[in-house]
């Protein structure tokens, strides 16, 4: 099978899995074992991609011309390659989360939850494999309106309101923005396709250069770059397998993803440094990791910090990006497949701590280890990788990122990326304590073991361990990603 | 023997049909009676197009009288075009009517709709298709008084407040484009339209030509529904009965742009319209503040038929925008929004004729939950909405990018955003629907099981919602035609 039927496959298969699941909604072992076998089914077809883009191929899958010069195209590179094995990866892990959550829960519309989230992959699958600014938006914004009712799962008034500020944010900054950007680009250069050293140079000059980027920057709200955040924390309002693999990876990734092929891929890193009118970005996106986790620091419900925490990780990949270095692209790249494994853990660990106990304040969780060892270890490991800390995978990018800042000479940023470990230490590792150290509100220091469903579980443990294995195998994914920076 | 007489068969077929009508009388007869004639219709002006396309400009000599005496039938791509659409939308909402129709106007009284449906579409159609100034004022008259009786037929009594709204607003601007073509015709004595576009260009502008072209271009201003003279609009289209709306708003306002179209680029020519009258500018700034008037009135009504009547004077204002540009892409934008707009209309309105006929009420507040009701109908109206908003792959995205290309290429950043700013509104009143459909609990002692509207009218409504994405992928038969019918028409074309 050639690379582009693959290609082809990995958009077919989660599109015909949303389909079955659908059709089996009247029997739930069925529905779910479905969806387990789409997502493995996608990660093999995914897989089987990566030999040929390692190689340096660039395999291509031309759908249909929309408009003369308007395609749907698909080009997979190493930059798409990583963050479609990651989507399809952890999908798998999450789905079994799913069960476990979904079930204990006894959460309603079960079967829309579950379809909605294959086609948001599916969405993730487009965004991934894009082989133009106009493919990419088509997925961008299939992704945005697949998981509008995911969000809105709970249809109680506060998820509307919820669901209300999420598509409203993103819907009309990619609309508003966006959508305005792209049409300039294909009006100054007549292309939208990805290219390397970018489509702009020699075609335009001057400010011009600063309002694209703006406009670009801004448009692409699932970036969550303040103050277009207000989005990440009203989706927490869903189901946490929710917020686990899709707000804290295949949403926003999509967005930082989106980001990095901008930047590396439409204006190109070498145009954007020289211009000189790139370099506000930089100091926004350092703005942004401060503010975001200084607010991360008052939210007292586990979840909100945990989105704040997100809000300020993606924009370290904003910053790496606009940083306008080889490097930093890589740095860039390497944060998002490390991010996501830590955040995802974090994430399935809150989920787990309210499925066993019903909390979801940091102030009750007091003890909490004690009762759910298991899931605080894992809890952790997340943190330390998030954090940055060795041997955990979430180092290597944090470094990467400072190298590159110290390569285009910008002390500052170092300094930021430097505080803003501090400030993750502050308000990541005091749950870690306060659940193994902290008697409980009722002063009793022991407790029996009671952990979430083993659905729940496993693969929590899974990706706990995959935060100290990304440590280690840190060096293939950077020769992988090489490419991108152009070196 | 058919083929020659082609264009004739456009206008006879359906006006001798609609007497016939009358005398079948029997409700079940009488419908597919209709049904084969508008199909037959449809299939005329698909041959018709495509003999366009072969082999260029028609001309039809009605009883062998030649041009400027006699009433000539001129079918170019441009009019080929809007004829396509027209009978297509024709067809398509007769095929869904019958049950709608049954239930809103009663069986007894079915043969005086259709007798009035197949008179409004031979109007439209013969509007459309002649080539003959006064000839257009007759047809005009022959569509809209059907219209007003297709609009006072439908059930709620304010439906005749509304019929009469729409006769006297009508009434006047055709009275108006009767006017202008009097002065004309006494300046040239002519009333053939190409005949006028070359003389006119000969005389110039004098006071009576430009008086001539102030009275047509307020009279169809008016027959157009554009803003400030569309107040006629909101209440014929959410009074009417549902099929009534369906065929109206996704026909009437496109063929009075149609003749807007023609009266401005070959009777008066771009020049004369766009520098001498300066056009261009007022009809781009009555544009813009329709698409925002529009779409920010339509977001505080509750009444979703209404709703979806001022967002149609937003989308209306798309379409003379384009115009306004007077620029091969703007024009080409403008008329590519004419037949994408009739298609997301033309579904949206189906979809409420579907919840008309379930739940008798096309309120917000009635459809509370109803998405577990009619979960199909429902998510035609997303699938619809999606159009309107103008997210890509859907139509509504294809005809929204030629006008924004347009406006950038003459520099209009403002059209620009304003564009922008009206897309962003159409998101707040489609997702108000949407939000309340599927998020909100179904009322108190409402029925729950699933009462999904009958397959006769879920087929044609997914077809129109189906079109809507298919055009919207593969645009080279909208865009090709739009395109060539623009350069045609901005190169002065007769």
């Amino acid at each position: 099978m050639s690379a582009s039927d693959l290609m082809l496959l990995a958009l077919v298969v989660p599109a015909v899995g949303a389909c079955l699941i659908a059709l089996c909604g009247k029997a739930p072992n069925l529905r779910e074992t479905v969806t387990l076998a789409t997502a493995v089914a996608l990660f093999a077809v995914i897989l089987n991609l990566v030999p040929t883009v390692a190689a340096g191929g660039r395999p291509e899958l031309f759908l249909t011309e929309v408009l003369p010069g308007l395609e749907l195209r698909f080009v997979l590179e190493p930059l798409g390659m990583m963050f479609a094995c990651i989507a399809s990866g952890l999908w798998i892990l999450n789905s079994i989360y799913s069960i476990g959550y979904m079930r204990a829960k006894k959460e309603q519309k079960q079967t829309r939850f579950y379809v909605c989230f294959a086609l948001a992959i599916f969405a993730a699958m487009g965004v991934a494999l894009s082989g133009n600014m106009f493919t990419l938006f088509i997925s961008y914004e299939v992704l945005t309106v697949t998981t509008y009712p995911l969000v809105t799962h709970s249809e109680t008034p506060e998820a509307r309101r919820s669901g209300r500020t999420y598509l409203g944010l993103l819907l009309g900054s990619s609309i508003g923005l966006q959508l305005v950007a792209i049409i300039a680009t294909w009006y100054l250069t007549g292309t939208l396709d990805f290219r390397d050293g970018g489509v702009f140079a020699g075609k335009v000059e001057g400010p011009v250069i600063g309002l694209l980027l703006f406009l670009y920057m801004y448009g692409i709200g699932k970036a969550a770059l303040m103050p277009l955040h207000r989005w990440l924390p009203a989706a927490m309002v869903a189901p946490t397998p929710v917020s686990a693999l899709l707000h804290a990876v295949a949403v926003v990734k999509a967005g930082v993803f989106t980001v990095l092929k901008v930047i590396v891929y439409l204006f190109g890193t070498d145009f954007l440094s020289k211009s000189g009118y790139g370099d506000w970005l930089a100091y926004i996106a350092g703005a942004s990791i401060l503010l975001a986790s200084l607010i991360a620091m008052t939210k007292d419900n586990l979840k909100a910090r945990l989105a704040y925490s997100t809000i300020s990780q993606l924009s370290y990949i904003t910053l790496a990006a606009a940083l306008f270095t080889p490097l930093g692209a890589v740095g860039g790249a390497m944060h998002i497949a490390m991010h996501a494994m830590g955040k995802i853990t974090l994430f399935f660990c809150a989920g787990a701590i309210y499925v066993a106990s019903g909390k979801t304040q940091i102030s009750d969780m007091k003890g909490i280890g004690r009762i759910m060892p298991v899931t605080l270890i894992a809890f952790f490991i997340g943190s330390l990788s998030v954090i940055g800390l060795p041997p955990m995978g979430g180092s290597w990018s944090k470094y990467l990122i400072a190298l590159g800042a110290l390569d285009s000479d910008q002390i500052i940023f170092v300094a930021v990326l430097m505080i803003s470990s501090l400030l993750n230490i502050a308000y990541l590792l005091p749950i870690v304590a306060r659940g193994f150290f902290s008697p409980d509100s009722e002063g009793a220091t022991t407790a029996t073991i009671k952990e979430a469903p083993l659905f729940c579980v496993i693969p929590l443990s899974l990706t706990a361990t995959g935060c100290v294995v990304l440590f280690f195998f840190a060096e293939p994914i950077y020769q992988f990603l090489l490419p991108i920076g152009g070196g | 023997m058919i083929s020659p007489n082609l264009p004739a068969l456009q206008i006879i077929v359906p006006l001798l049909a609609a007497p016939l009508c009358v005398i079948i009388r029997r409700d079940a007869l009488v419908y597919w009676f209709t049904a084969i004639v508008a199909w037959v219709t449809f299939a005329v002006a698909a041959l018709l197009l495509h003999e366009v396309n072969a082999n260029g400009v028609i001309d039809y000599q009605l009883g062998g009288w030649a041009p400027p005496w006699g009433i000539e039938y001129r079918i170019d791509l441009v009019n080929a075009y809007v004829l396509l659409i027209v009978s297509a939308i024709g067809a398509l909402t007769i095929s869904y009517a019958k049950p709608s129709v049954d239930q809103e106007i009663g069986e007894e009284r079915g043969y005086l709709f259709y007798t009035a449906y197949l008179l409004c579409l031979s109007g439209l159609l013969g509007v459309t298709i002649t080539g003959d100034a006064f000839n257009i004022f007759v047809f005009l008259e022959i569509s809209s008084l059907s219209s007003y009786t297709l609009i006072s037929l439908g059930r709620d009594r304010r439906a005749l407040t509304a019929a009469y709204r729409y006769l006297v607003f009508g009434t006047i601007g055709a009275t108006f484009f009767l006017i202008g073509v009097g002065l004309l015709y006494q300046m040239t004595g002519t009333l053939n339209i190409a005949d006028l576009g070359e003389r006119v260009a000969v005389i110039g502008p004098n006071r009576t030509i430009t008086v001539a072209f102030g009275f047509m271009a307020v009279g169809l201003a008016v027959k157009a529904a554009l803003f400030p003279v569309h107040a006629w609009l909101p209440n014929a289209y959410a009074y009417a009965p549902s099929v009534a709306t369906i065929f109206l708003a996704a026909t009437a306002t496109k063929v009075s742009i149609y003749i807007l179209i023609r009266t401005y680029f070959t009777i008066f020519k771009p020049d004369f319209s766009f520098f001498v009258m300066s056009l261009g500018e007022i009809l781009m700034v009555l544009a813009v503040l329709a698409m925002l008037v529009g779409s920010a009135i339509a977001i505080f009504q509750t009444d979703i038929k209404r709703m979806l009547a001022y967002s149609s004077v937003a989308q209306i204002g798309y379409m003379v925008l384009g115009v306004g540009m007077a620029s091969v892409l703007g024009v080409a934008g403008g008329t590519l929004h004419l037949f994408n707009h009739a298609l997301m209309k033309g579904a949206l309105f189906m979809v409420m004729g579907c919840v008309m006929y379930r739940i008798g009420s096309v309120k917000l507040d009635n459809m509370q939950g109803l998405a577990s009701r009619m979960p199909w109908t429902m998510a035609a109206f997303v699938a619809g909405g999606l159009s309107l908003i103008g997210v890509p792959l859907t139509v509504g995205f294809v005809s929204k990018w030629y006008l924004i290309t347009a406006a950038l290429d003459q520099e209009l950043w403002w059209v620009v955003a304003l564009i922008i700013a009206s897309s962003l509104m159409a998101i707040i009143y489609v997702w108000r629907v949407v939000e309340t459909v599927y998020l909100s609990p179904l009322p108190a002692g409402a029925p729950t099981e699933r009462q999904e509207a009958p397959l006769a009218m879920l087929a044609p409504m997914w077809v129109m919602i189906l079109a809507n994405f298919y055009f919207g992928v593969d645009t080279r038969l909208s865009v090709g035609v739009a395109l060539d019918a623009a350069k045609f028409l901005v190169g002065g074309g007769s």
